[in-house]
């Protein structure tokens, strides 16, 4: 082996074994880079108690209910439910059946009580006629 | 070797690359200017405005190739670093010295556009989410690799130590890639990928296609405009 090629094969381990550092700390953190919790997660008591942490899923169709400067809206991920109880301005893009990520706590009364409300956007992007266009569909397919 | 194929270490020598550098960068520079014009004309008055975002979604046409070069030129720079501290070859460290500053422009132009996006869209300019933060890590990496290239007097072994820090930081590449399939994240997953068709109106698609390979070629050009830099300062 050339001294060149020896230096090659150590660079080449040693990012396979940094590789594999990396792969072990983000293991051993998973929980804590999970930006949001869902509500299938709550339900199972994976959600931390007595402490601040982010839900997200989809506003539930229909359940946005506004009295004066507070919001009830349900958060589903179409298995489970989590009511949130919000009093503060909603982002533009906060929709009924769109993506959110709430940050609150968890009322003992299952309620939870947001004090940050953020839209999350999904990955498609699509003109206002082709949107037009899938709710359409999507109306007839239920009606049938 | 044939004499017909490229006489790769005849152009691994600074003196002969030097010349090739500045045809390269006229060229690529010329190509990028015409496709980026071509590439905002598109995004900016032929693609439609989205059904959700409105206009704000436009910044996809910056955010998103810039985005993408971010990791790209990171991952060809520690390319760069290891061959030259495999192979000892001069040219190789000057190459990666000169992606490192257009890298790093990338990185914070795609978290500028984005803080940008995400104050109308998602309601915050910055969130501790994985990608967002990793791709701050990857940032940090480019800032960290440079200085410590400024740090050390001697050229050799300034490439040498920046190369361990290019090589290491490229871990953190495939983590901003793969965040928003591995964790729950606020930023949205990608819309572009190679392995199923793009969930995105296809004007839309070009115009941000067109702007990564203007990207693409800007980034070559300047590359080489640093690099016949680097070689007159280092050679001289």
């Amino acid at each position: 082996m050339k001294p060149r090629h020896k230096r090659l094969a150590a660079i080449a381990l040693g990012v396979a074994a940094l590789g594999i550092a990396a792969a072990l700390v983000l293991a051993a953190f998973e929980k804590n880079l999970v930006f949001f919790f869902t509500p299938s997660q709550i339900a199972a008591n994976e959600a931390p108690q007595g402490r601040t942490f982010r839900i997200g899923g989809m506003v539930l169709a229909g359940s946005v209910k506004r009295e004066g400067v507070e919001v009830r809206f349900v958060v589903t991920d179409t298995a489970k439910e989590i009511p949130v109880l919000y009093r503060g301005a909603l982002p533009d893009l906060f929709r009924e059946g769109k993506g959110v990520v709430a940050q609150g706590q968890l009322g003992p009364d299952g309620v939870f009580r947001a004090r940050e409300v953020l839209a999350k956007h999904d990955e498609n992007y699509m003109p206002p006629e082709a949107a037009h266009a899938v709710e359409q569909a999507q109306k007839t397919l239920q009606t049938k | 070797m044939t004499a017909s194929s490229i006489r790769w270490f005849w152009y691994a020598s600074p003196q002969t690359f030097f010349p090739l550098a500045g045809t390269i960068a006229r060229w690529c520079g010329l190509a990028a200017a015409l496709l980026a014009a071509a590439g905002l004309y598109v995004g900016l008055f032929i693609a439609p405005t989205d059904a959700q975002q409105g206009e704000a979604y436009r910044i996809i046409f910056i955010h998103v190739p810039a985005a993408w070069m971010s990791m790209f030129l990171y991952v060809v720079m520690a390319c760069w670093a290891a061959l030259g501290l495999a192979f000892n070859t001069r040219l190789s460290g000057m190459m990666a010295s000169a992606i490192a500053p257009t890298g790093a422009l990338f990185t914070f132009i795609a978290l500028w556009t984005g803080s940008l996006w995400g104050k109308p869209t998602w309601g915050t300019w910055w969130v501790w989410d994985a990608r967002l933060t990793s791709e701050l890590i990857l940032l940090f990496l480019y800032f960290g690799f440079m200085a410590l290239q400024a740090a050390i007097d001697d050229p050799r072994r300034a490439d040498r130590a920046g190369a361990v820090l290019a090589i290491v930081g490229v871990v953190n590449v495939p983590i901003i890639y793969y965040s928003v399939k591995w964790w729950n994240t606020l930023h949205q997953g990608a819309s572009v990928s190679l392995t199923r068709a793009p969930s995105m109106a296809a004007t839309m698609l070009t115009g941000m296609l067109l702007m990564a390979l203007a990207f693409w070629l800007y980034s070559i050009a300047v590359t080489m405009v640093r690099v016949r830099c680097i070689i007159k300062e280092r050679e001289a």
